[in-house]
């Protein structure tokens, strides 16, 4: 086993030199989590808005089974994906098996409970506030789903945020349907583990590094926009004027 | 509002509402109006009748019920027993052509004038009318503040102009100056006059005697979930005739 310290700067050194693996690998980890993001987030905000302002029958239970699957382990939801995108599957007509498109998939399925769950929390809250102006103003159901979607967008950045974060972090679901292959669906998560068991550590890490930024930049800056929307409500007067 | 059964009036088919649209909503006859909680009644056997012009104010001690039964006659919520009829339409029929002030003004996370335009859009009102609104109720300045970085005087202003904005033909307002400063109250009261001159339905509710006496042509006392008395305003002020309305004029505490 190599030394750490070694290993470290062998790891900036490919970063530094932008190393051409590194970010293909970097590239194809962003392009399949920021669209299964997109997509949860136009499956989920829409359900958890609607959950927010219905109330029916039954609708404790869908709430506690929408918190329950937001715990989904990725190793289940990448099994059950394979099995349906097998070529014995139901859907195996489609080929996705093996290829980012099915990576997308399973991401999306994981994290459509999270967008779903934390946006009908966030949304309640707001339409108990909205809710009697709302009838008063006699305003459709569509019309205050959209109005609690854009009034809530700050709020719901971070709720995206939380399915980036889980999508990007997660590692079992894409290696079962996406096989880890080299230049053509091998992530982060699945290099950092497939490397650290062949034992290149260096580039393992440099991954993990590449990750940890990726991950404080997405924070950091929904954090700025939040904070210039909150500074914008409070102080935005005299700018305006 | 946990424990009250909220009504339906967002489901009725906007044209419905539009086709009524011709026959006046006044006269209010509200008969045996009763609204309970498992804790007892708010509302006791109430009984009330609005003539079809002017402004009336509600008064009564904290807690006598009179935010309930603006939401009831708003049809906001739905009463227990008893009914509303506003000129033989159900409150619930009726809300699309009545705005509600609330006492604590909810606004969008938005500007100002979008909270305006928002209205406009959604009920189909013409999008010109929002800078004339704005300048009439002296927020013109203001338009392109965020809405919830206003004073309350300024938001409770705005919420009056949004309730304009959709052309009500009955304005309820719930203690819209409490706590304002006087330049607000006398917007309000200005504009809550005019709205009543061009013959908009104005329901009032203030503990504020000296508002009342400016802007009343009946009041309405409400005790303990009733009518306790309902008079022009000349005869009520000088000589309120149930004791507990007298009580409450000079200052004494009403429970
Ligand atoms: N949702 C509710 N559930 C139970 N009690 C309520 C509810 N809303 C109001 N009340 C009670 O009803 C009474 C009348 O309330 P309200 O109409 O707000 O009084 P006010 O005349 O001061 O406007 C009060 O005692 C209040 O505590
Ligand atoms: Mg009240």
């Amino acid at each position: 086993m190599q030394d750490i310290g070694e290993a470290f700067h062998l790891a900036l050194t490919l970063v530094l030199s932008g190393d051409a693996d590194l970010f293909e690998i970097v590239g194809l980890s962003l392009q399949v989590s920021l669209s299964a993001t997109l997509i949860a987030c136009a499956i989920g905000l829409p359900v958890g808005a609607l959950l927010a302002v219905s109330r029916f029958r039954g609708r404790g239970a869908v709430l506690v089974m929408i918190n329950a699957l937001m715990g989904l382990p990725p190793v289940v939801v990448g099994l059950l994906v394979y099995l349906y995108l097998s070529r014995s599957g139901p859907l195996g007509f489609l080929g996705l098996l093996y290829t980012p498109g099915a990576m997308i998939v399973a991401q999306t399925i994981l994290i459509v409970p999270i967008v779903a769950a934390l946006s009908r929390q966030v949304l309640e809250d707001l339409h108990g506030e909205y809710a009697e102006q709302f009838r008063s103003l006699c305003l459709s159901r569509w019309q205050s789903i959209t109005t609690l979607l854009w009034d809530g967008r700050y709020a719901l950045m971070t709720v995206g945020l939380a399915g980036f974060g889980r999508a990007a972090a997660e590692v079992g679901a894409v290696i079962i349907v996406g096989g880890n292959i080299d230049h053509l669906t091998r992530v982060m998560t699945t290099a950092i583990a497939l490397e650290t068991s062949k034992g290149d550590l260096p580039l393992a890490l440099a991954l993990g590094i590449v990750l940890l930024v990726i991950a404080l930049g997405v924070n950091a800056g929904v954090q700025m926009l939040r904070m210039s929307a909150a500074k914008q409500a409070s102080y935005g007067a005299a700018a305006n004027v | 509002m946990s424990d009250l059964q909220i009504t339906d009036a967002v489901r009725l088919p906007r044209r419905r509402a539009a086709r009524a649209a011709a026959r006046p909503l006044l006269p209010l006859s509200v008969s045996g109006l009763r609204l309970d909680i498992p804790q007892g009644a708010l509302l006791d056997g109430l009984d009330l009748t609005l003539p079809r012009h002017g402004c009336t104010v509600i008064m009564g001690p904290n807690g006598a019920g009179k935010s309930i039964l603006l939401k009831l006659l708003h049809g906001l919520l739905a009463p227990t027993a008893g009914s509303v009829s506003w000129n033989g339409l159900p409150a619930t029929a009726a809300t699309a052509r009545q705005a509600l002030v609330f006492q604590k003004p909810v606004l969008l996370r938005r500007s100002v004038a979008a909270n305006l335009d928002f209205v406009l859009k959604a009920r189909g009102g013409n999008r010109d009318r929002r800078d004339a609104l704005l300048a009439d109720v002296g927020l013109a300045h203001k338009a392109r503040q965020p809405a919830r970085s206003l004073s309350g005087g300024e938001a409770q202003r705005l919420a009056l102009a949004r309730a304009l904005a959709t052309d009500p033909e009955v304005l309820f307002l719930d203690e819209p100056t409490a706590s304002l400063d006087p330049a607000s109250v006398q917007v309000i009261e200005r504009i809550v006059g005019e709205a009543c001159a061009r013959g908009t339905r104005i329901v009032f509710v203030t503990h504020d005697i000296g508002q009342a006496r400016r802007i009343a042509d009946d009041v309405v006392f409400l005790h303990r979930g009733r009518v306790a008395e309902h008079s022009a305003a000349a005869e009520f002020f000088p000589e309120p005739r149930t004791l507990v309305a007298r009580d409450y004029l000079a200052g004494r505490i009403v429970l």
